[in-house]
């Protein structure tokens, strides 16, 4: 402060109109209240469906015709975003207006992680869920979306438990597991299925006295993880996502005993993408019988190119966020 | 008694648990056969849209239709109201097939976007009168369907006002 005569307190500052705050430096909109039993109502509704990525009209009406519960919209699949790379953003509104008219089903959208005000042009839009989603580039690599302030629902991704919980803590009405979208290749999705999943199982043999250590070793909210504990599974709808490209995969995440499945580049990324679509919605409601299994696989054509993640040069979607 | 409840999509496993809790058996219907053996059936809440696909995939609506007129009770919630009605309007592209047996109109996601989704209270007089409990019911309408105009025979439960029109809830 040497050197510097400071002659006006903050207090004049703040009146003086030489730079005025915006909206007394408060970053976040007011609150909005929806009852969460109306965010969760919606996610029940989707439950033992297939939502899909579409980057337009024409494909949204392909989903809906072949039985989609839910259209994602966006302006790259995942498999592309991987190609060609640079920074991915919220869709144009223009192109998420235009998806959300061509259908009478529910249409969701994603936003990067922790970009509230993409979260607050979506809501504006009247779209039904947004996927606060790892897919994009993150704009805020340390907090997400306080998803309490607003009155549409978010769908956010996991790996294990205790990721799943924290995201439900900030808002979140629906869980997907995260995958490796854009790939084909459904081990991650795999991976974090059993992950929570296998956690649970863990917290239900547990002993009470037990369960508030637990809470502190996945970094959950204690009073979640005992609600998991007591209902024996996650709170709210678990949908898997992430890598899933055939009827087989979708099928495999139900009886790994998920409540519904996203297909990303899945669909639109292979050989025919309609039959693909309807096969995959079939395997959905029928994933426990082999015998629909075996003949809605039948001459599906060419699946998406994949993406071994063996290979370690890339790059985890799923590492973006904690 | 056995209660059939259809499991194509949305929250069919929501119903089952309630008939457990009622002590009655409540099994999955996804496929035509399956139909025969059950007493009473719930067509549950979920994308009309979508639980429509599937039951023309795997050529339900046939032995549905045949149920419905056997006379045996068919309940349906949200998108099996949709599913009962004998039209529908504010449908897809092409529209979609339906069961119907049930003398009325009905308006596909009424209410719009799940932004305009809601909870409200019911007034329930009559079922608090013949079946005791309470005389309201909380009632969650997600992108909700409205019952438009219904026939003759048909008996209206309980209604819901909204800026001085009447839409009707429960029908049977």
């Amino acid at each position: 402060m040497r050197g510097l005569k400071d002659s006006s307190s903050p207090t004049e500052m703040s009146g003086s109109g030489v730079v005025t705050v915006y909206g007394n430096g408060a970053a976040i909109t007011e609150a909005k209240t929806s009852p969460f039993s109306v965010k969760v109502g919606l996610a029940q509704m989707l439950r033992g469906g297939v939502i899909m990525d579409v980057v337009n009209a024409e494909q949204a009406r392909i989903a809906e015709e072949a039985g989609a519960c839910a259209v994602m919209a966006l302006e790259r699949v995942p498999a592309d975003i991987r190609a060609q790379g640079g920074v991915a953003r919220m869709s144009d509104p223009q192109l998420i207006k235009e998806i959300k008219q061509a259908v009478t089903i529910p249409v969701m959208a994603k936003a990067r992680i922790g970009h509230f005000v993409e979260a607050q042009i979506l809501e504006s839009l009247g779209i039904d869920y947004i996927d606060e989603s790892e897919v994009l580039t993150l704009a805020d690599d340390e907090h997400h979306i306080n998803k309490h302030n607003f009155r549409i629902p978010f769908v956010c991704g996991c790996r294990n438990l205790g990721e799943a919980l924290r995201r439900i803590r900030e808002g979140a009405a629906m869980i997907r597991t995260k995958g490796e979208a854009g790939t084909g290749d459904i081990i991650e999705a795999v991976r974090h299925v059993r992950s929570v999943m296998g956690d649970i199982r863990v917290l239900r043999n547990m002993d009470d006295d037990e369960v508030f250590t637990f809470a502190k070793k996945i970094s959950a909210p204690y009073d979640l993880v005992m609600q998991t504990k007591q209902l024996g599974r996650l709170p709210v709808v678990h949908f898997a996502a992430g890598g899933v490209a055939t009827p087989a995969d979708a099928a495999l995440m139900m009886q790994l005993g998920c409540d519904g499945v996203f297909v990303g580049s899945g669909v639109f990324k292979s050989g025919d993408p309609a039959r693909r679509a309807r096969a995959i919605v079939q395997a959905v409601t029928h994933y426990s019988d082999p015998d629909i299994l075996a003949e809605v696989s039948c001459g599906l054509g060419e699946a998406m190119v994949g993406i071994n993640l063996k290979d370690e040069k890339v790059e985890r979607y799923a590492n973006r966020s904690e | 008694m056995v209660i059939g409840v259809l499991a194509l999509q949305g929250s069919y496993n929501e119903h089952i648990a309630v008939l457990r809790r009622l002590g009655v058996r409540g099994v999955e219907i996804k496929k035509p056969e399956q139909l025969n053996s059950i007493n009473g059936l719930i067509i549950p809440g979920g994308e009309s849209t979508t639980m429509a696909k599937l039951a023309e995939y795997h050529n339900l609506f046939p032995a549905l239709r045949e149920f419905v007129k056997l006379g045996k009770p068919v309940w349906g919630t949200c998108a099996g109201l949709i599913f009962l009605a004998n039209k529908a309007v504010g449908q897809k592209e092409g529209g979609q097939e339906l069961v119907g047996g049930l003398d009325c109109t009905v308006h596909r996601n009424f209410f719009g976007s799940q932004i305009q989704s809601f909870e409200a209270e019911l007034s329930v007089p009559e079922l608090a009168a013949t079946e005791g409990g309470p005389a309201h019911f909380r009632g969650i309408f997600i992108r909700a369907p409205a019952v438009l105009e219904t026939g003759a025979d048909v008996e209206v439960l309980a209604a819901y006002l909204k800026s001085a029109e009447v839409y009707f809830l429960f029908i049977f």
